[in-house]
């Protein structure tokens, strides 16, 4: 695969049972790009996140990575994944594990890496995102900000042509939001492909190329973040952001 | 205590601030006080005569009931059978082959206490992994120029490690894939998983020993034989197996839905996520569950004797009616006991020092990185 990937979106619909999560979601990311999900809860985005690596099931509708389509055969879609780099909002970092060997165990095991090899690259990466200091502890004595940190770095050891993230700063104090979302902006400033799923309007301000906004399982609005937070076109776009300001 | 005298305040009769203490709660708690002495009278006037039964009037050498001292414990009658009550039948020229399967489980505990150093985990692992077949081969023989000794040689102490740790170690990984397969998305493998715990556990250990070492060789195929042991070793096993996948599923269930998430989504197939995320920590959750079932199957394995084999148990029971040692019951059963309670409070031991070195990895440098970024 590419090092950017794009994604492709096709009329993607997805019931909950009776509850219908997304409705007919097209959508088109450019290689390179960092695009950002937002919308109210129950909208639908972190859904269609889960979708883009297969960790949700869809009933209609085609999702394509970098011109490779998103199926529901284990082996292919373990290939696609190892490609896909994702980032959860509650860290879900191997407890059992060193941050070191949290970082190089994909690698190794699914890419099939020398240890050497993977630990060297895991220490760049943990100096990137700066926590190399703390590659021998586990991630219980971390705080939730470096642990998030961990889990960039442990996704990015993949080498992923597209990087997912799924509310990375929900679960972290201030502080913390801001650590990480500093390494979040260094890394769309180098170019990597980013989905974003997030509240913080600051980040989508600065780094995003697009902005996403869902309602109801639908996509209502697209825009550049200039254009989306200044004049928002639609009434649902507008009462939004005047709810998330106000707080 | 020097400087209650030398403080000057106090007179040189006042008690020690121990003594004061102790008098101070006799005085605030009689009834506590009067428990206290009952009990430490009873236990004085049992200790007494269990000490005198057990060492005072002891006899520790004599050839037949006769020349023991009636007052005591005549562990003469132990002594004498010392090596059978070990190895059972065992051929005297060949007993360095049963010395070396007898001593290898508790040097492996002893290692497991040892303190830790590089590899430590692997050697253990791996030796009561190679243990049940390596003691099989080993004492079996016919191989290796190694003079073959049927299975029903082997008895005492010797049969109750074999079996006991050997059902415990083949019925690891059947537990495993019993609990995977009861947590599992597919209905058919859920319910043969699921039927098979529930029929063997749900039935009296001696009845699947019986069923067996009786019904078994009526489902193979003429002119295939298996001794005894075999059999009924298959069958502790399944039956372990059966309360092991039950405590494995526990562990399991107590891994959280994001861990294999997360590991799923690095692409991770099912095998290597269960092998190097899942089961480490679903296993190391339940550790004190897997040693209490360890211990109950060890303690199981005395019913083989419903089925003839002779281990420890039965093989001082078989003792008891040697006419030269008659009603010693009580020094054989005394005897069972303290190896059996010696050998589990070994495992308990070991796991409770699993328990804390999982602990302390656990806390190792809690707050050490939180403020440095």
């Amino acid at each position: 695969m590419t090092a950017n990937a794009s994604i492709a979106v096709r009329s993607l619909s997805k019931w909950y049972g009776s509850w219908r999560a997304l409705r007919d979601v097209s959508l088109d990311i450019d290689g390179g790009t960092c695009t950002v999900l937002c919308g109210p809860s129950g909208s639908g985005k972190s859904t269609l996140l889960r979708c883009l690596n297969g960790l949700e099931e869809w009933q209609e509708g085609d999702v394509a990575i970098g011109g490779v389509a998103v199926g529901y055969k284990a082996r292919e879609l373990r290939r696609l994944r190892r490609d896909v780099g994702m980032v959860f909002q509650s860290f879900n970092l191997f407890p059992h594990l060193s941050v070191l060997d949290n970082v190089t165990l994909a690698p190794r095991i699914v890419r099939r890496r020398v240890r050497r090899e993977t630990e060297e690259h895991a220490m760049q990466l943990l100096e990137r995102v700066g926590v190399a200091q703390h590659a021998a502890k586990l991630p219980s004595a971390l705080s939730g900000g470096q642990q998030q940190r961990v889990a960039i770095a442990r996704a990015l050891a993949m080498r992923p042509s597209v990087l997912l993230f799924d509310e990375p700063t929900s679960a972290l104090d201030p502080e913390s939001v801001k650590e990480v979302l500093d390494v979040m902006i260094d890394l769309a400033r180098s170019g990597t492909t980013m989905v974003v799923v997030t509240h913080e309007m600051g980040f989508a301000r600065r780094v995003a190329g697009r902005v996403v906004f869902m309602d109801k399982g639908s996509i209502v609005e697209t825009g550049e973040p200039g254009e989306f937070f200044d004049c928002p076109c639609t009434d649902r776009a507008k009462a939004f952001l005047g709810n998330i300001t106000r707080n | 205590m020097a400087h209650s005298s030398v403080s000057g305040t106090s007179s040189p009769l006042v008690p020690t601030t121990a003594v004061r203490r102790l008098l101070a709660t006799v005085v605030a708690n009689p009834f506590g006080t009067a428990v206290c002495l009952g009990l430490a009278y009873l236990a004085w006037t049992l200790g007494l005569r269990i000490v005198d039964w057990a060492f005072v009037n002891a006899t520790w050498v004599a050839s037949d009931r006769a020349g023991c001292n009636p007052d005591g414990a005549c562990w003469a009658f132990i002594v004498n059978r010392l090596p059978q009550f070990a190895f059972g039948f065992y051929p005297e020229a060949e007993r360095w082959r049963a010395w070396i399967v007898l001593i290898a489980p508790p040097l492996l505990l002893l290692l497991a206490m040892a303190p830790e150093f590089p590899g430590r985990r692997k050697v253990l692992v791996g030796g009561f992994c190679l243990y049940p077949v390596a003691s099989f081969i080993l004492l079996s023989g016919g191989v290796l120029g190694l003079a073959p000794v049927p299975s029903e040689k082997w008895g005492g102490l010797l049969l109750t490690m074999v079996v006991g740790i050997g059902a415990f170690v083949f019925s690891f990984p059947v537990a495993i894939l019993l609990a995977l397969g009861r947590t599992s998305k597919l209905p058919a493998i859920r319910l043969i998983a699921t039927g098979f715990i529930e029929f063997w556990r749900g039935m009296p250990l001696i009845a699947i020993l019986f069923m067996s070492v009786i019904m078994l060789p009526l489902f193979l195929p003429p002119g295939v034989e298996f001794p005894r042991l075999t059999l009924a070793m298959t069958g502790i096993t399944l039956y372990s197996a059966a309360y092991l996948a039950e405590v494995a599923r526990g562990g399991l269930q107590s891994v959280g839905r994001g861990q294999s998430e997360a590991a799923n989504a690095l692409g991770f197939g099912f095998w290597a996520m269960q092998g190097y995320i899942i089961m480490p920590q679903a296993l190391r959750a339940v550790l004190p569950g897997i040693v209490n079932s360890a211990i109950s199957l060890l303690k199981d394995t005395t019913y083989v004797m419903v089925v003839g084999l002779f281990d420890l148990l039965n093989i001082v029971t078989a003792a008891l009616s040697d006419p030269a040692w008659l009603g010693l019951a009580t020094e054989g059963y005394v005897f069972v006991g303290l190896v059996f309670w010696s050998l589990c409070f070994g495992l308990s031991q070991v796991s409770a020092r699993m328990e804390r070195d999982s602990e302390r990895a656990q806390l190792r440098a809690p707050n050490g990185g939180r403020k440095a970024s």
